[in-house]
């Protein structure tokens, strides 16, 4: 038998840090860095006699994520005690949510490899605390426990085994990404870990009933490695099975480098987490107006935004697609709008050379370092003629290396156009001198030769001559 | 005048009336510890210069007239499983043999904000798993009484502490009896309030949803009026319930005309002592004469009580006993190669045999495959007895039973052999079970003059039936007056 007739089935755990400003059972800052054990206290450390207490603002944010995929929200829930020892879990259970977790039978919606709508399921989004870090000790053996990020609240959001495609994994993750941004309850900033998947991956062959044997990739924190991972997992299993071999259900590790997945080094002898209520805190009991009141404060979801900007902007389907995909872009776009009026032209910059030099960096649109006052100058400077567009992309990419003012930056490099009526008959009468050829196409009659000329002029000048003019200007002497 | 022997509202009153100071109070308990500690042992750590110090600057600040509570300047014991800060907290155990919490628990806070003055920790079982504080790690505290026996357990150092006057009042916590049990045996008054009455943050975890802090006092009056102190909402513990502040000494009528007590009749069959049965039934007679309506009924709930008790209190002690894993304080090992083995010898080294029964205990009832036969089954039976208490309320006021089978049995007698241990809190771990206050009073003593106790349980907040109920009787009885540990004789 062939790849083909096999089909890949994937099923994904997101943890998402909430972007509240305390932890979920203290009142530490949630922030990311700052030195070893500086965000913590009694509680977060596990001291003995402590007691958590649940940060509301925690709920609030969860419930917001379940309504925003649509999911169920239970009236009544718990948290549960997930027992393990590990140096980085303080108390050595998690508090987390068993048998009752506060988000339900959800979905969202991506697009499958066909460009079809297809429907994901949400099986639960509950709440969580996220663990310490154990930092490598640099100065002898050992690790060194930092508890800074023990406490931070996470929501663990579990898909069905719903998706196909190393494709359908990539932009359910972004979905995800995008939702959780636009309702602003995660930051979503993989690079720093506060988004991150365990992802399930089995195959079977094509029109079988059963799921295969599944493995597991944990904690991966990037797009493009997640893609790669699932693609080579799946060719791996179909690789044993055709080999004749079984699947074994293992936790493993996803080598970047070399580009291949590792059984787990300590495999954990099945865990038994031996999970109860936890008995510090009371029950979670929603009423039917909190909900409701979180329902109706939902802000507004990239859908309806993607609406707005076809019928307000007049922007293509497609653009605004593409602009809303992503809440910071799309907050970039309407910011910069507002000042200089002109949304097609601001569209238009970010989804060229802003998207394309993000494509080259690998960032998300949060990694843009320039604001959208300094985008929105740029469109005026081009409208007013001080600049052409080429310069506009060379302002650009200076934006991305140093960000400041752009009157600023075309000052400093002396990029402003030069539209002195003087200077620019110079410029002309130097190209015509130094062209006969193209003096002679064009005087007998192809047009096409005046853009050549254009061309030489822009060049002679570093792109600072003012195009129309140069057009203007060679047209009269040529014609003369 | 003899100081120590007197309760704290006598030291208040005193105190009010500058016929004494706090230096000469805190002095004579001092000396008291001093003459006495060595033969009871019931201190784990004595801040008696500390002590000492704080009383000269209250009666210092008293004299410059400077604002002070009623009993600012009166010293009292602390259980050591509440945390202090700057003092160890030890739980007896060689796990946090040099521990020092950096904060104070909310009940210790609220004592400093009496201006109460700390004389000392109080030994007890390991982490409060006990019933004679014969596993405390670093001694065997005495009973008063008798000093060849025990004090009772848990919160044996506490009770023992107030018993042989080393301290004037204390506060114990209790889990299954822990309050109750050793006030029994050292004729003392403990009350162990509704659970979530107090605050438990601070208070180092056995079993989180049973434990709750009390007093171990020498009469019901001074147990009210420290109840008054540390009862009250705590945003600190979310099991801590927001109702209204109380004086619970208002609710001491010496009056229980029309009262409504049960008996519930499965407390006095196999097992009880007979001389505890009859000192209760004289007890009963007496609560009749004085106007009460007793009755007896059926609790037949109460024999599942035991096996449900150890059940959640290990699976629970299991879990909270966790963190003590060799990282961040307490005991480590010098012994080990590797992180299982770090954990593996820093837990057995740390922690003494019961405590490692009973973490066993626990974690095997909640393993995977024995939960739903264990652990969710001892739920629901919890849920039973909650209902069963609830309907007994409908009909009575408060309930009546002993605190404990027998009398204090001898030191090495049962420690060997932990179900019977077991038994000993077959009378109080009901009433923990079900959330409900419970208090135990002296109604006696037996033929060999050891004390034996009385339970009343109330329902839920209602403790000032169960105080008025206590207090009614113990003016009845003057049990102070009659009878006196080997101490005092």
């Amino acid at each position: 038998m062939s790849k083909s007739d096999y089909e890949s089935v994937m099923g994904l755990e997101v943890h998402a840090e909430l972007s509240t400003k305390t932890k979920i059972f203290c009142s530490c800052p949630t922030e990311f860095g700052g030195e070893p054990n500086t965000h913590t206290c009694p509680i977060c450390m596990a001291m003995p006699g402590t007691l958590p207490v649940l940060n509301e603002k925690v709920v609030e944010y969860a419930v917001k994520a379940g309504l925003a995929t649509n999911c169920t929200i239970s009236r009544n829930s718990k948290n549960d005690r997930k027992n393990y020892f590990y140096p980085d879990l303080p108390k050595s259970y998690q508090i987390s949510q068993f048998d009752k977790p506060l988000c339900e039978h959800g979905y969202v919606e991506i697009e499958d490899d066909e460009g079809n709508p297809k429907k994901i399921g949400i099986t639960r989004i509950h709440i969580e605390e996220d663990a310490g870090k154990l930092n490598h000790n640099e100065f002898g053996g050992g690790s060194l426990v930092d508890l800074n990020r023990a406490g931070v609240p996470l929501i663990e959001i579990v898909s069905e085994p719903d998706l196909r495609s190393s494709g359908e994994v990539d932009r359910y993750l972004k979905k995800l990404k995008s939702i959780l941004q636009y309702i602003e309850v995660s930051d979503c900033k993989m690079q720093e870990g506060s988004l991150r998947a365990d992802v399930n991956v089995s195959v079977r062959k094509k029109g079988a009933k059963e799921f295969g044997t599944r493995t597991e990739m944990k904690n991966m924190n990037s797009f493009k490695a997640i893609q790669r991972a699932v693609d080579y997992e799946v060719d791996r299993q179909i690789d044993v099975i055709e080999d004749g071999g079984k699947i074994e259900q293992e936790t493993l590790r996803w080598d970047d480098v070399s580009g291949k997945t590792f059984p787990m080094r300590d495999k954990e002898d099945a865990q038994d987490y031996r999970y109860f209520p936890e008995p510090d805190l009371v029950a979670i009991r929603l009423s039917e107006e909190y909900i409701n009141d979180i329902k109706e404060n939902l802000p507004e979801m990239p859908e309806s935004r993607r609406e707005r900007y076809i019928n307000e902007f007049k922007l293509s389907e497609k653009d605004a697609k593409l602009l809303t995909a992503s809440k910071y872009l799309s907050n970039m776009f309407e910011a910069a709008e507002k000042i200089c009026g002109n949304a097609k032209v601001v569209a238009n910059w970010l989804l060229s050379d802003v998207s394309r030099i993000l494509n080259e960096k690998e960032l998300e649109p949060e990694g843009i370092p320039f604001k959208a006052e300094h985008l929105a100058k740029l469109v005026e400077l081009i409208e007013k003629g001080t600049i052409s567009s080429a310069i506009g992309k060379k302002v650009v990419e200076e934006l991305f290396e140093s960000p400041r003012d752009p009157e600023e930056i075309i000052k400093e490099k002396g990029w402003i156009q030069i539209s002195d009526e003087g200077a620019i008959k110079e410029v002309v009468e130097k190209v015509i001198a130094n062209n006969p050829q193209s003096v002679a196409d064009y005087k007998a009659g192809k047009d096409k030769a005046i853009g050549f000329l254009v061309g030489q002029a822009m060049k002679e000048t570093k792109g600072k001559a003012n195009p129309q003019m140069l057009n203007k200007m060679f047209k009269e002497e040529l014609d003369k | 005048m003899d100081i120590t022997s007197l309760t704290v509202h006598e030291l208040q009153e005193k105190l009010q009336a500058k016929e004494l100071t706090s230096e000469e109070i805190v002095q004579a308990y001092v000396d008291r510890i001093n003459d006495k500690e060595k033969d009871v042992k019931a201190f784990v750590t004595t801040l008696c210069d500390e002590a000492l110090k704080e009383a000269k600057e209250i009666d210092k600040k008293r004299k410059n007239g400077e604002k002070l509570s009623n009993l600012a300047g009166i010293p009292i014991g602390i259980k050591d499983n509440m945390c202090t800060k700057g003092v160890k907290t030890t739980c007896s155990s060689k796990m946090l043999e040099d521990f020092v919490a950096p904060y104070n628990a909310t009940v210790v806070e609220k004592l400093n904000d009496e201006n109460l003055i700390d004389l000392g920790k109080l030994n007890m079982d390991e982490f409060a798993m006990g019933a004679s504080t014969e596993y405390s790690y670093f001694k065997k505290t005495s009973n008063p009484w008798k000093l060849n026996t025990v004090p009772g357990g848990s919160s044996g150092g506490s009770a023992a502490a107030v018993a042989a006057d080393l301290v004037p009042w204390a506060l114990g916590s209790d889990t299954g009896g822990s309050i109750r049990q050793p006030s029994s045996f050292c004729g003392v008054v403990g009350l162990k309030p509704t659970y979530g009455l107090v605050s438990r943050y601070g208070l180092v975890a056995f079993a989180s949803s049973l434990d709750q802090i009390g007093p171990i006092t020498k009469d019901v009056r001074d147990a009210a009026m420290l109840l008054n102190i540390i009862a009250g909402h705590d945003e600190r513990d979310s099991t801590s319930y927001d109702i209204p502040k109380k004086d619970y000494t208002k609710a001491l009528k010496n009056d229980v005309k029309g009262l409504k007590i049960g008996i519930p009749k499965e407390y006095f069959g196999e097992g009880i002592n007979e001389e505890v049965k009859k000192k209760l039934e004289e007890a009963i007679e007496i609560y009749k004469k004085l106007g009460a309506e007793v009755e007896e009924f059926s609790l037949d709930i109460a024999e599942y009580a035991l096996a449900t008790y150890y059940i959640i209190a290990c699976a629970e002690a299991s879990s909270n006993l966790g963190r003590f894993d060799g990282i961040r304080y307490g005991y480590r090992t010098e012994n080990f190669a590797n992180l299982k083995e770090l954990y593996r010898n820093s837990r057995s080294e740390g922690f003494g045999p019961e405590v490692k029964r009973r973490i066993i205990l626990g974690t095997y009832v909640l393993s995977s495959g024995y939960y739903d036969a264990y652990y969710k089954k001892a739920q629901q039976v919890r849920t039973l007895v909650k209902k069963e208490f609830d309907k007994a309320f409908e009909k009575y006021d408060v309930l009546l039973t002993p605190t404990s089978p027998t009398v204090a049995f001898e030191m090495g007698t049962r420690s060997e052999n932990p179900l019977e241990m077991y038994l000993a809190d077959i009378c109080t771990v009901s009433v923990n079970i079900a959330g409900l206050p419970g208090i135990s009073i002296p109604c006696g003593v037996n033929s060999d003059g050891m004390p034996i106790g009385m339970q009343l349980i109330g329902n839920k907040f209602e403790e000032e039936k169960i105080l008025n109920a206590a207090y009614t009787f113990e003016q009845e009885y003057k049990f102070r007056d009659k009878y006196k540990p080997e101490f005092r004789k």
